[in-house]
């Protein structure tokens, strides 16, 4: 009888992340395009719903809702479900989409999408061969096989993403790396915009006025075809083709000067629109926070570094070291494992919703940024995929932050996969992920104000 | 002959829908090759005879002025695009007949485009809600091109023809369809190619033949200094 509770109650948190999943997609991925394939929106939700449930089955094991058995039941279910779309339906789409955007091969769309997604189970089975994740027991098609492949996959993406933005964040967030940005600037630069296309104009004008007269005295202005055409074009050639050949090189570098000038407009908009936002109550909160991010990326890089270069895991999780430590030296003394259960469900919630909302928000922009009407179907599948690997490793890594009694069912459903591997690949991806954003960015911010000097 | 008049004609619309290409069809009779995406602004010209065929023929230069990016970009995007809305004469709206939400864009985009004098910093001020009224105040002709005319099956023909009549009438515009990798739908001599010599004929006219001489287009903020009853627009029959 618990169990039918129970199993209504996931069904109906499944519907409502379902729900929102459909939301979010209309309203914020796709508000400019038109959905033509529900599917898409159908896989988009449905990954999304799965996600979320797992995160929910964590915050009901800390919490103690529910039946033991019943959540078993569910994580079981829960997993299997997302492995066979993260593995067989989302990548088959993406294939099948991706071939119907060629013309070609529009006859056999499925029989390519099949080979596509072949392609895609052989790369992914290879990809478990240099890591040290299985232990060889284990059959061919079981959840830890998918699992442990899936997790190396999400570990990668989310230590790139993590360490990109811990190193990000401070950058936009403090105003010290703001350039000063003036009016004047802005207007010199608009004016400089507007002559070069004024330049382009009156080009094309003698361009098209070429043509036309050209035209209208009956000369038929083609490029020379074929081989005996450009034979001929040596020895006879129109003085008044030359001339335009030349002119609409010129033309073509100064569109490129415009496409330059704009960019750089552009540019400085949104950083005199950043300076303006700094001056505000907001924006000084946020540089303030700036400050303080900047110091918490300094010590994951440096505990990062320690952890690979010392060989070390961290067996207790914060919870547990932060309490230990309020009793041993501070001696206060509470009931231990009263507090641990809420701090760990307030920790992990935390944790939980920033990556949810941090994903979705890169996600979003990620999906403004490339897509177009062409390739919008295939990108948002694309990112589906994405979101799901994420969503399973952050199940895997956020194993480290419970306290061992909750860790147990997380251990149990994944099965045998060796967790210290996956911790320790995070550090690593993630230290190359900062180091190489901290360049990045460094010489992105050396390279602007020389270009904007040299105006 | 190098010294011709010139009169300057925005094209707007979403990312996709074929503006380059349009523009490159109008101007060098050519269809584009290798489509790409617009980043800024792309600018070509056409020559036009303003009444041809009558003793009062004269060349114009029209100036396609190809605006890219998205109507919901942020605000310093639109900022840097509110530059080239200077000087108006006449609006090509271009959306895809095949992607509702591009002609529902259009809405926001005129308004973009004509609320630039009203707002010095290019922020708009509006909410982006359409206005009919406002719409009928306008001084600046508007044309509604639709594309990707070829990639609507036969049977849907009509239903999403008769959307963009609506369409068009909102903006109290003309409105022509087509497919911008075929030059025969602006053949020579086509009802087409009529429409769009008629829409030139009219930028012209405003620009260089109105009663009172002034070319400077008012933007929606003086709308209460011409009242109530307007100066409709002029029809070229």
């Amino acid at each position: 009888m618990s169990f039918l509770i129970d199993s209504s109650i996931m069904v109906t948190s499944q519907v409502l992340f379902f729900g929102f999943g459909w939301l979010f997609f209309m309203r914020k991925l796709f508000k400019d395009y038109e959905v033509r394939q529900y599917v898409v929106q159908v896989i988009f939700s449905v990954t999304f719903a799965f996600s979320c449930t797992m995160f929910e089955l964590i915050i009901f094991e800390i919490l103690g809702v529910l039946n033991s058995s019943s959540r078993y039941f569910h994580w079981k279910l829960n997993l299997c479900v997302i492995l066979l779309i993260l593995v067989f339906m989302v990548p088959f789409y993406i294939g099948y989409f991706v071939v119907s955007n060629i013309r070609l091969l529009h006859r056999q769309k499925l029989l390519f999408a099949c080979v596509l997604w072949l392609t895609f189970m052989y790369f992914f089975w290879k990809l478990g061969d240099p890591f040290p994740i299985l232990s060889p027991k284990h059959g061919i098609l079981s959840i830890e096989q998918l699992i442990s492949r899936v997790g190396v996959i999400g570990v990668t993406l989310m230590a790139l993403l993590s360490g990109f933005g811990a190193v990000n964040c401070p950058y936009t967030y403090m105003s010290y790396f703001l350039r000063n940005v003036t009016d004047a600037d802005i207007l010199a630069l608009e004016r400089r915009l507007l002559q070069t296309m004024d330049m382009i104009v009156s080009k094309k004008k003698r361009i098209a006025l070429a043509h036309r007269t050209m035209f209208q005295r009956g000369e038929v202005h083609n490029k020379p075809t074929g081989f005996w055409g450009m034979i001929k074009s040596v020895t006879t050639s129109v003085a008044g083709s030359e001339n335009l050949s030349l002119i609409q090189q010129e033309v073509d570098a100064l569109e490129e000067l415009s496409r330059q000038l704009f960019l750089e407009t552009a540019d400085l908009h949104a950083t005199k629109e950043r300076i303006e936002y700094s001056k505000t109550f907001q924006g000084k909160y946020f540089n303030f926070l700036g400050y303080f991010f900047s110091i918490y990326c300094v010590w994951k890089i440096f505990m990062a570094t320690i952890n690979i270069v010392f060989d070390r895991v961290g067996k207790t999780d914060p919870v547990t070291r932060g309490i230990e430590i309020t009793v041993n030296y501070l001696g206060i003394q509470f009931d231990v494992k009263f507090w641990s259960q809420h701090i760990s469900f307030i920790l992990v919630g935390i944790i939980i919703v920033t990556s949810i909302r941090g994903l979705l928000i890169t996600l979003t922009k990620f999906f403004y940024a490339i897509s177009s009407s062409k390739s919008s179907n295939v990108i948002v599948l694309l990112l589906a995929q994405i979101m799901g690997m994420y969503f399973v490793s952050s199940v895997l890594l956020i194993r480290m932050s419970m306290p061992l009694e909750y860790r147990t069912i997380i251990t149990e459903v994944l099965g045998e996969l060796q967790f210290n591997f996956y911790h320790r690949w995070f550090d690593v991806i993630f230290l190359v992920s900062a180091l190489s954003s901290i360049l990045f960015l460094y010489l992105a911010h050396k390279q602007a104000p020389e270009k904007h000097m040299a105006l | 002959m190098a010294a011709l008049d010139r009169v300057k004609v925005l094209v707007l619309g979403d990312s996709g829908v074929g503006k380059s290409s349009l523009v490159h069809l109008l101007c060098q009779n050519q269809v584009l090759g290798n489509p790409s995406w617009t980043v800024g602004c792309s600018v070509d010209v056409r020559i036009h005879d303003y009444k041809e065929g009558t003793p009062e023929e004269k060349t114009y230069y029209i100036e396609l002025w190809d605006v890219g990016g998205s109507v919901g970009s942020a605000t310093s995007v639109k900022s840097t695009r509110a530059v080239f809305y200077n000087m108006l004469n006449g609006i090509i709206l271009v959306h895809d007949l095949t992607n509702k939400k591009s002609s529902q864009n259009l809405y926001r985009w005129t308004l973009e485009a004509l609320n630039r004098d009203a707002a010095p910093t290019g922020v708009l001020v509006t909410n982006g809600d359409y206005d009919r009224e406002q719409f009928a105040d306008n001084q600046i002709p508007l044309l509604v091109i639709g594309t990707k005319l070829d990639q609507i099956p036969e049977t849907k023909r009509n239903e999403v023809l008769t959307r963009t009549a609506f369409l068009a009438e909102d903006f109290n515009a003309e409105e022509i369809n087509l497919d911008c990798t075929n030059p025969r739908y602006l053949a020579a001599g086509s009802s087409n190619a009529v429409k769009l010599s008629r829409f030139f004929d009219k930028v012209i006219e405003k620009r260089y033949f109105l009663k009172d001489g002034n070319h400077q287009i008012p933007g929606f903020s003086e709308r209460k200094r011409f009242g109530g009853g307007m100066l409709k627009s002029l029809h070229y029959d």
